[in-house]
């Protein structure tokens, strides 16, 4: 169990923000923090691992107190927090191999551990390649990997999926909950991606300037924007333009390009590259042959 | 001898960077990371030997360090360290005077690795000493050569510092760059010659190796 209660001044290219958030997760949660970039999602994620000190407020973790700023202060160093963190640049030690990485991490020497990590990550054929000849997918399948090697109690991922491609993302989010589960974690996982939020999350949060603005199940809380269940596709916004009082959006889905008028409260929220969900209230498809 | 100045400069220049790699280690990787404001004071300090006059720092030695001051005299009382005119009082100088060329290239190569390296292992469960040693300095190995050549040298170099606080004692601190101006005082013009040759030659090919192990051809041997 997770208790999180926290405060923390943070300076941002967009001037100074409060951070102040307060929730509890569960043990065995998966967890998926989402809002927009500036928001403090990757702040919250290094004051739980400890990069990153609260200016007031409490962290406690299966009933021990990791952080505190009254009544007495305590800071519990990052080496001594049981957690795998997964960055966003992976961080994966350039001079290592993949295996020195992993046994870099491990806590005990026992080598089978790491050969059940390496299988269970595939990545058994390239444990002797050091990380600079990997794919993206590949490195992000080493830095899980090792966040797994110390067994920690709580993973914590920094959008790790986001520079991936389609494909590769969806198999690194089956290794992800395979792990997960198999391991029995506390995951906190921070997501841009609805479609991965949906998959993969049991309770998602919603950031938006140091606040959280909503939280609950993801399929009720995307679904609670009158989005009709029956039909629903995943878009990526291509471009946006202004139009008469509100935005023309051009939307990519799968290989497809659509373009729908929005209105201005709407299109407001939107920007460039971001993944939104596509649904229409009726559902009335022509087929085709191709 | 005729060699002695120039074994004894090798002496020094090896004393130094030895000393100058345990010393500007943790002062490197203190100045890449701290926020503190010291941190500019103590930067200038570290980067005055680039531009003061040798003979300065020399003085200013060879007066905290006479036998006959306050500091001098308590040094040699207590620790029976005689620093002027010897060669310890060579060593110091040296290492204050080529600690910039040792200091600047590992703290900009501490710098330019992400940050993310160094929290990983900390997360990892790894001491700040262990992720100094076992992550980050083994990934800037070519600042760390760098640094080490540079402050070897810049050693052999220098004059000054030497002239000043050394003396021109033979085989205690008279180094070779202080016996070819010695020699050419005394007109041996041939014996100066052969300690500029033997100098000429050793630090360029010293140069050389580093552009050669930085450059892109010996990079991928090293790896």
């Amino acid at each position: 169990m997770i208790e999180i209660q926290i405060q923390k001044r943070l300076d941002s290219a967009e001037g100074s923000m409060l951070l102040e958030v307060a929730f509890n997760i569960k043990k065995g949660q998966m967890v998926a923090l989402y809002g927009g970039s500036g928001a403090g999602k990757t702040s919250l994620l290094r004051i739980i691992g400890g990069l990153l000190q609260p200016d007031k407020g409490k962290v406690k973790v299966n009933d021990e107190v990791w952080f505190q700023s009254e009544p007495k202060v305590v800071i519990r160093k990052p080496q001594a927090r049981s957690i795998g963190f997964v960055f966003q640049d992976y961080a994966l030690f350039p001079h290592m191999t993949v295996l020195e990485n992993l046994e870099f991490a491990s806590v005990n020497e026992g080598n089978r551990d790491l050969d059940h990590l390496l299988e269970l990550t595939e990545l058994g054929d390239l444990k002797h390649k050091k990380p600079k000849t990997l794919s993206g997918g590949q490195q992000q399948r080493v830095a899980l990997a090792r966040a797994l090697a110390q067994k920690p109690d709580i993973l914590l991922l920094d959008e790790p999926l986001s520079a991936l491609d389609d494909t590769i993302r969806r198999r690194l989010q089956h290794y992800l909950l395979k792990a997960h589960k198999a391991f029995g974690l506390t995951t906190i996982l921070v997501s841009h991606n609805i479609e991965e939020i949906i998959k993969l999350s049991d309770w998602a949060i919603e950031l938006d300037r140091g606040q959280i603005v909503q939280q609950g199940k993801p399929t009720e809380l995307f679904s609670s924007k009158g989005i009709d269940e029956n039909f629903k596709v995943t878009a990526e916004v291509l471009a946006m333009k202004p139009k008469d009082q509100g935005f023309e959006v051009r939307l990519l889905v799968q290989n497809h390009v659509f373009t729908r008028t929005l209105s201005k409260s709407e299109g407001e929220s939107l920007r460039k590259g971001d993944r939104v969900i596509l649904a229409s209230n009726e559902f009335n498809p022509k087929l085709y042959k191709e | 001898m005729i060699w002695d100045p120039l074994l004894l400069t090798l002496k020094l220049a090896l004393v130094t960077t030895l000393l100058l790699l345990v010393i500007a280690i943790p002062l490197a990787s203190w100045l890449a990371q701290t926020k503190s404001k010291l941190k500019p004071v103590l930067e200038t300090l570290v980067s005055m030997p680039l531009v003061l006059p040798p003979t300065v720092l020399g003085f200013y030695f060879l007066v905290a360090f006479s036998p006959g001051n306050a500091f001098g005299g308590w040094l040699n009382e207590w620790f029976g360290l005689k620093l002027v005119f010897s060669f310890p009082g060579l060593v110091l100088a040296s290492i204050l005077y080529s600690l910039p060329f040792m200091v600047h290239p590992i703290q900009s190569g501490l710098a330019s690795l992400s940050p993310s390296l160094k929290e990983a292992s900390y997360l990892i469960g790894k001491s700040k000493r262990e992720t100094l040693l076992k992550v980050l300095l083994p990934n800037i190995k070519p600042a760390l050569l760098t640094g080490v050549v540079l402050a070897f040298a810049h050693t052999i170099g220098e004059f000054g510092v030497v002239l000043m606080i050394g003396g021109n004692i033979p085989g205690v601190t008279k180094v070779a760059s202080i016996a070819i101006y010695d020699e050419v005082e005394a007109l041996n013009y041939g014996v100066a010659n052969f300690y500029s040759t033997i100098l000429f030659v050793t630090t360029f090919f010293i140069l050389f190796l580093v552009y050669l192990l930085n450059g892109s051809y010996f990079k991928s041997l090293l790896k």
